[in-house]
């Protein structure tokens, strides 16, 4: 059984490292998201580099695809691809590891990138699902700032009225975006209130617990009749101490000197995980 | 004369073949009446999908059902299809290289008196634009489902645009020449040769009939795949004939008279006349008035065909 908590920590020290050596990449998102993207591949999700193409598979989109660092190294980790050559190309000349998810990367279902399309993507994946009695779950991700696009609620929508109890949005509530705070650009606040309305089961947990998250994706499971969401309350940049909750690390290189430390920061926390 | 709209062939084939492989899918935005959809939703409920008015969701979604086995024919008019969900075509169909066939319907000008929100006159342009996106706009019914029957087997993502209205047959039934991606004969001549696509065929074949009359030997070619356009058709009409005449229910912008003048000043020089709409909201009125006011009919096109042809 792998070890959830020490495993977060990994992949973000991988998330770092990979930045560092490619010379930029969303950070802050990246780190807020880790412990619901080792929550789904390591715990919850039926997907390995053995049934990528399985019908019967579990399906992920990264509706918020900026931070696709984290699950590059997620997806190099389980096996999917070489972790070596990740490294060594993500963003090169050439490379098919672009910043944003693409899909002629193994693992990776759809390309996304411009914000508010995951979510009706994956009520078309639900619905594929209840079409072939299929018992795939489907799981999205998306980032608060995000649920600014109006195309996010035609899927809220789409997914309550279809009562598609197969499909799971876990939203990264970091509370910042590019400009700022969240609800200094866009109000988000009430969002339980707000997918509720619309007829959705609703959950709010500390998102940057990898145990909390498990059981609530646990609890969507076993909601009947309408999808879920889950409000994940994270922090971005979580894990080093001066990138936490500062909206200018959104897309911001390491230094070598702030590389150094925050790889200090999070092997120590790795390794009280233990 | 046998009138019928393209959008009700689709359906047509749709629920011929839908019988046979459950994997096809049709979905609307609040449009299966006005995309003759009905029949398809209440035949096979299982395989329809109803998204309310919600373009960029219709597409989306189709993406998504697509990625997961099934052929996607996301069904909404066409002017609301190719701009307001036109990110999520270009993402999660073309990028994403999905099975869903975007089906535009009551294109062009069809819409008539509903003014320049129904109307689609940059559709083309928009679509063509987006790479690994197919366009096609068949001219009649047995065209259109010659097409539509070749995309279920394809499976690429593709725009298809019809109009409205019931149509004259360009073609015979029994004698329907059809190959993917290349333009069809549609009359044979060495003198002009006329190119349109979906309800402007019809005039341009009345056009070379005109012409005849007078002496002139015009060509009339089918390009109904507008994207991948037929540049070997292209550049045989102009080297063979004497000069070209495009006619399209689109603006001059970016349409299929732009594509052919672009492969004709390339590699072939030869004088291109584009027929078009407007560059601006058009005036009121049915097809068919529209279509007179601005010279896109038969008599229109003949008189541009005896102007592009040089003197002497």
């Amino acid at each position: 059984m792998v070890n959830l908590k020490e495993k977060a920590w990994q992949i973000r020290e991988d998330v770092v490292t990979l930045i560092r050596k490619a010379g930029g990449g969303h950070i802050g998102g990246d780190l807020s998201e880790t412990d619901i993207l080792v929550a789904l591949y390591y715990r919850e999700m039926n997907c390995t580099p053995e049934n990528v193409n399985d019908p019967l598979r579990d399906r992920f989109i990264l509706s918020k695809g900026h931070s696709v660092e984290a699950l590059y190294c997620i997806l190099a980790d389980k096996g999917y691809f070489p972790k070596q050559e990740l490294f060594d190309t993500y963003s090169r000349y050439l490379s098919k590891f672009i910043g944003h998810p693409n899909n002629k990367v193994p693992g990776v279902e759809m390309n996304s990138g411009s914000l508010g399309h995951g979510l009706s993507l994956a009520v078309g994946m639900a619905l594929a699902a209840r079409m072939d009695g299929a018992p795939y779950r489907v799981y999205t991700v998306l980032g608060d700032g995000e649920l600014a696009e109006g195309s996010v609620w035609e899927g809220v929508m789409a997914g309550a009225n279809y009562g598609l109890d197969n499909l799971t949005a876990l939203v990264d509530r970091n509370r910042l975006q590019i400009s700022g705070g969240t609800e200094e650009v866009m109000k988000q606040d009430s969002q339980e209130e707000r997918w509720a309305a619309f007829g959705w089961n609703t959950l709010s947990i500390p998102g940057n617990d990898v145990t909390a998250v498990c059981n609530a994706v646990e609890l969507a499971k076993a909601a009947k009749g309408k999808p879920t969401v889950i409000i994940a309350n994270t922090t971005k940049g979580c894990g080093v101490s001066f990138m936490e909750n500062k909206a200018g690390w959104h897309h911001r290189l390491p230094t070598q000197e702030e590389y150094a430390q925050a790889m200090r920061e999070l092997e120590e926390k790795r390794k009280s995980a233990l | 004369m046998n009138k019928v709209a393209n959008k009700q062939v689709i359906c047509s084939v749709l629920m011929d073949e839908a019988g046979r492989d459950r994997n096809i899918v049709v979905l609307c935005s609040d449009s299966r009446g006005s995309g003759s959809m009905t029949g398809f939703a209440e035949a096979f409920p299982e395989q329809f999908v109803e998204v309310g008015i919600a373009e960029q969701s219709l597409v989306s979604v189709s993406a998504g059902l697509a990625r997961c086995g099934k052929k996607c024919f996301a069904v909404s008019p066409a002017s609301f299809l190719s701009t307001r969900s036109m990110e999520q075509v270009k993402v999660d169909v073309a990028y994403s290289h999905t099975n869903v066939t975007l089906v535009g319907i009551s294109g062009g000008i069809s819409y008539g008196a509903l003014g320049m929100t129904h109307h689609s006159t940059n559709d083309i342009a928009t679509m063509a634009s987006i790479p690994g996106l197919r366009v096609y706009l068949p001219s009649d019914r047995f065209q259109t489902e010659c097409l539509i029957r070749a995309l279920l087997r394809g499976g690429e993502p593709a725009y298809v645009r019809v109009g409205r209205n019931a149509v004259e047959d360009v073609y015979e039934e029994g004698n329907v020449p059809f190959e993917m991606d290349r333009a069809t004969l549609v009359r044979g001549g060495d003198d002009v040769t006329l190119i349109a696509y979906g309800e402007m065929v019809r005039p341009a074949k009345d056009a070379a009939a005109l012409l005849a009359e007078k002496g002139v030997s015009a060509r009339v070619l089918d390009m109904y795949c507008v994207k991948p356009i037929d540049r070997e058709a292209v550049l045989k009409a102009a080297s063979e004939t004497r000069g070209i005449v495009t006619v399209e229910e689109h603006t001059a912008f970016g349409g299929m008279g732009s594509m052919v003048s672009q492969i004709v000043a390339a590699e072939h020089p030869a004088r291109v006349r584009s027929l078009t709409l407007p560059d601006s909201p058009v005036v009121t009125g049915t097809s068919k008035e529209v279509f007179d006011y601005y010279g896109l009919n038969a008599a229109g096109i003949a008189e541009a065909a005896e102007g592009v042809m040089p003197h002497g």
